[in-house]
């Protein structure tokens, strides 16, 4: 059976690994392979590395950074992060990134996500959502949830699948670190609106909260930063558990 | 052992290399005939849109040296799927080493097919390998079982995981990305 997947996100910031809570106050959480080969060693099932550096060497660190990774670990990773044109995926994926997750730049400039899915295939092109619940309406966000767009999730999210995602990232900016739970209610919705795997991002504080998604919102991952760089869930204890309540696992 | 790992502009074969080397294998990527020919294994990896991987096979005429290669060969993923006869993808003819053609999933589920999934698989490849392991999968076609058929997964219907014909072996799996179970896997490929 299809396994569902969990997945520790490492934020980068200058080659180190941060979580933001509601996306500020950074706390530095170590060092992002030595993290991510304790993630694979723990049986973590993919890993996702989001650069959110600003400086123009950025595109350089964060390429020596991925194939470092890539020597690295034998689990599959993803890598987004101010990732704009073909010229930023193609440097990514030569250095052995797996799959690219592209977040404002398709909101952007939606054909991005075409262009990526023709030359590379779509199984390598994540599209990331940040979404923010306001007046009832699931309202997508740029800019790491800093900028308000006019797109709501569920249409973006079926435009971004019908011109090539191959998965979807969602974050709900509502749930990201508040460590009260994923947004199951949105989730579930999402993942009866497209045919591409949907993973859950924001909110994950307990076991619980990672038995909810799967069951309850439905997802096919599940994503999360602080819970493990702080050693507040262990993955192979988390697995047991999702085990026990028969969410099939690796 | 020299390892030859096929360059044909097809996707991320530095996943691979990278694999090898943490096996302590250092191998070469090559579109060079003379080089994949001296090789003592081949790796033959893919992923991608099947037409035009096929076609830049065609250009370099990789597509007619591969099939006449003596020593082991491992197709991973798409290039497993364009050694079959056909893809429906693009409508590629394939190098027709495997029987078989790849076709779409029609599942109502999600495709692509991503994550890990049990094989069920016997012969050479799997050895040291436990029955219903998981390895780790992206893909939208798959190969239709056949007589070359040595690993079977399940996601709504069966489809070929893994093949074997005389030196030509294929994976649907990514063994590189599979964790210690694709490191065994590899292992047992280079050991042929």
């Amino acid at each position: 059976m299809l396994t569902k997947r969990i997945i520790p996100c490492l934020d980068i910031k200058d080659g180190r690994t941060v979580k933001g809570v509601n996306f500020v106050n950074l706390r530095d959480a170590g060092d992002p392979v030595e993290l991510a080969q304790r993630y694979a060693a723990e049986g973590a099932d993919e890993l996702v590395f989001l650069d959110i550096s600003a400086s123009e060497e950025k595109r350089k660190t964060l390429a020596k950074l991925v194939r470092d990774v890539a020597q690295a670990i034998d689990i599959p990773f993803t890598v987004g992060g101010g990732i704009n044109a073909m010229d930023d995926v193609g440097i990514l994926l030569d250095n052995g990134a797996d799959k690219v997750s592209i977040n404002s730049a398709a909101v952007r400039r939606p054909v991005l996500i075409s262009e990526v899915a023709n030359r590379f295939g779509t199984q390598c092109v994540v599209v990331a959502i940040d979404a923010k619940q306001i007046a009832a309406e699931w309202i997508v966000h740029l800019v790491g949830g800093k900028v308000p767009t006019e797109r709501k999730l569920f249409p973006w999210a079926q435009e971004a699948v019908a011109r090539g995602a191959g998965e979807l990232l969602f974050t709900s900016m509502d749930h990201d670190g508040t460590k009260q739970g994923f947004a199951n209610t949105a989730l579930r919705q999402l993942s009866e609106t497209v045919t591409v795997p949907v993973i859950a991002s924001g909110g994950a504080g307990t076991m619980q909260h990672f038995i909810d998604t799967f069951v309850e919102g439905n997802a096919d991952a599940a994503l999360a930063a602080s819970v493990f760089h702080f050693k507040e869930i262990s993955i192979p204890e988390l697995k047991h558990e999702l085990r026990l309540h028969k969410i099939p696992m690796r | 052992m020299s390892v030859a790992i096929i360059d044909y502009g097809a996707g991320n074969i530095q996943s691979i290399h990278f694999a090898l080397e943490r096996l302590g294998v250092s191998a070469t990527l090559s579109s060079d005939p003379e080089t994949i020919q001296s090789a003592s294994h081949v790796i033959f990896p893919g992923v991608g849109e099947a037409s035009s991987a096929m076609a830049k096979l065609k250009s370099t005429q990789l597509d007619t040296l591969i099939p006449e290669l003596v020593q082991p060969v491992l197709g991973i993923c798409l290039g497993m799927q364009l050694m079959c006869n056909s893809s429906e993808e693009g409508n590629t003819t394939g190098l027709g080493i495997f029987d078989t053609e790849a076709v779409r999933f029609t599942t109502t589920r999600n495709v692509p097919h991503m994550g890990w999934n049990e094989v069920k698989g016997n012969g050479v490849l799997f050895d040291k390998i436990p029955n219903d392991i998981h390895f780790y999968l992206v893909h939208s076609y798959y190969a239709i079982p056949n007589e070359n058929t040595v690993g079977h997964c399940l996601y709504d219907i069966n489809f070929a995981a893994a093949m074997a014909k005389n030196n030509f072996y294929g994976t649907q799996f990514h063994p590189e990305k599979s964790g210690a179970i694709g490191e065994q896997l590899l292992q047992n490929f280079l050991s042929l």
